[in-house]
């Protein structure tokens, strides 16, 4: 099985991107996560543009349509979701009948360094994935002032952060099972 | 430590030692949370007369705020909470200061945030005086009280996603002063 990994964030040492990586080593045999990295190299969505896809919009379409799964990590900016992240699912949106996250097995996990862990940031990427038609977990990670939070394997060091984030990998891979054995 | 009775506080200016004193605030957040922060830039003196009668004056600069996150540092001092560009500090001047057995201490007086000033009771205590090492005298005081951010144009919230809001709308006010008297 293979989960695609998002990360909300285009900072080198991003928190985001380390707590994927933590998740990558969290999953059980079998199960493998890819990171996306090219959302910085996707433009400003344009409708005008939609019939040349950019090489970098291909890719993410490619990559959600591999994966069983995707796990979005984001941070949280001005209290809300970050303008790359929104921008990237807006173009993989589109055309609406043809969208790689029609059904798709989703989940969202995030870390700020804020005192709320971007639980708003959390909640809008769960309503954007929704609203494009993703199979998404109900559950939120508040992962709050993430440059102590995060442990050197990019996992929380609060258990109850660390129980919340593996009861919603579960769930994701529980969702994302009968698509495995459909394929 | 020994316990202050009114008579024992000399008439005279007594200066917070701000080297030894912490003047902050404390307020739940993410429901059950509770977040901390101080204040670094502040001034203040206990002023005793002839007559054995204390009062108590004091200031914070809002710019002066203690938060690890610069982001919430530029939140607090926004409109939507202190505005320090327009209320640049916080005052307290007491109108009242009971002494009792056991140097339990109650201190009425008007606390005045952005444009907004109202009666308030702090309750804590005060110990000393006692001579410290360089000769100096020096008191104790420690005073906290309730109040509610809204009733000083602090209303800033937000619900979460998972129900309740980002943040209390009690705050607790804490004040721990050793005050040294001047010659």
């Amino acid at each position: 099985m293979r989960i695609l990994g998002i990360s909300g964030s285009l900072r080198r040492d991003s928190h985001n991107t380390r707590l994927l990586r933590g998740v990558g080593e969290l999953l059980p045999e079998g199960v493998e996560l890819e990171l996306f990295d090219q959302l910085g190299a996707i433009p400003p969505y344009n409708e005008d543009e939609e019939h040349e896809t950019p090489p970098a919009v291909a890719a993410l379409r490619d990559a959600i349509a591999g994966a069983d799964a995707v796990l979005v990590a984001t941070p949280e900016y001005n209290a809300s979701i970050p303008g790359v992240l929104k921008n990237a699912l807006d173009w993989v949106s589109r055309p609406v009948q043809g969208t790689p996250l029609m059904g798709k097995p989703a989940a969202v996990i995030g870390a700020s360094t804020s005192l709320f862990g971007a639980v708003w940031a959390q909640a809008e990427t769960r309503k954007v994935l929704s609203t494009i038609g993703a199979r998404v977990v109900d559950r939120e990670i508040p992962i709050p002032e993430a440059e102590d939070a995060l442990g050197a394997d990019g996992l929380p060091l609060d258990d109850d952060a660390r129980e919340l984030l593996e009861a919603t990998l579960t769930e994701l891979l529980e969702l994302a099972e009968p698509e495995r054995v459909a394929a | 430590m020994s316990v202050a009775t009114q008579q024992d506080i000399s008439a005279g200016t007594w200066s917070i030692d701000k080297v030894h004193s912490h003047v902050g605030f404390a307020v739940k957040h993410m429901v059950v949370s509770t977040f901390r922060s101080r204040f670094d830039d502040y001034d203040g003196a206990l002023t005793v007369g002839e007559d054995g009668a204390p009062s108590l004056e004091g200031y914070v600069n809002v710019d002066s705020v203690v938060v690890k996150d610069e982001n919430l540092a530029g939140h607090l001092k926004a409109p939507d909470f202190f505005d320090s560009e327009r209320y640049p500090q916080i005052s307290f001047r007491s109108t009242a200061v009971r002494v009792q057995e056991g140097g339990q201490l109650e201190v009425d007086g008007e606390l005045t945030i952005k444009d907004h000033t109202h009666n308030v009771t702090a309750r804590g205590t005060i110990s000393g005086p006692h001579e410290d090492i360089a000769g100096n005298e020096k008191v104790g005081v420690e005073l906290e009280t309730v109040i509610d951010r809204r009733e000083y144009g602090l209303e800033w919230n937000a619900p979460l996603p998972k129900g309740g809001f980002a943040v209390d709308n009690d705050v607790k006010l804490e004040a721990s002063l050793e005050l040294v008297r001047q010659a």
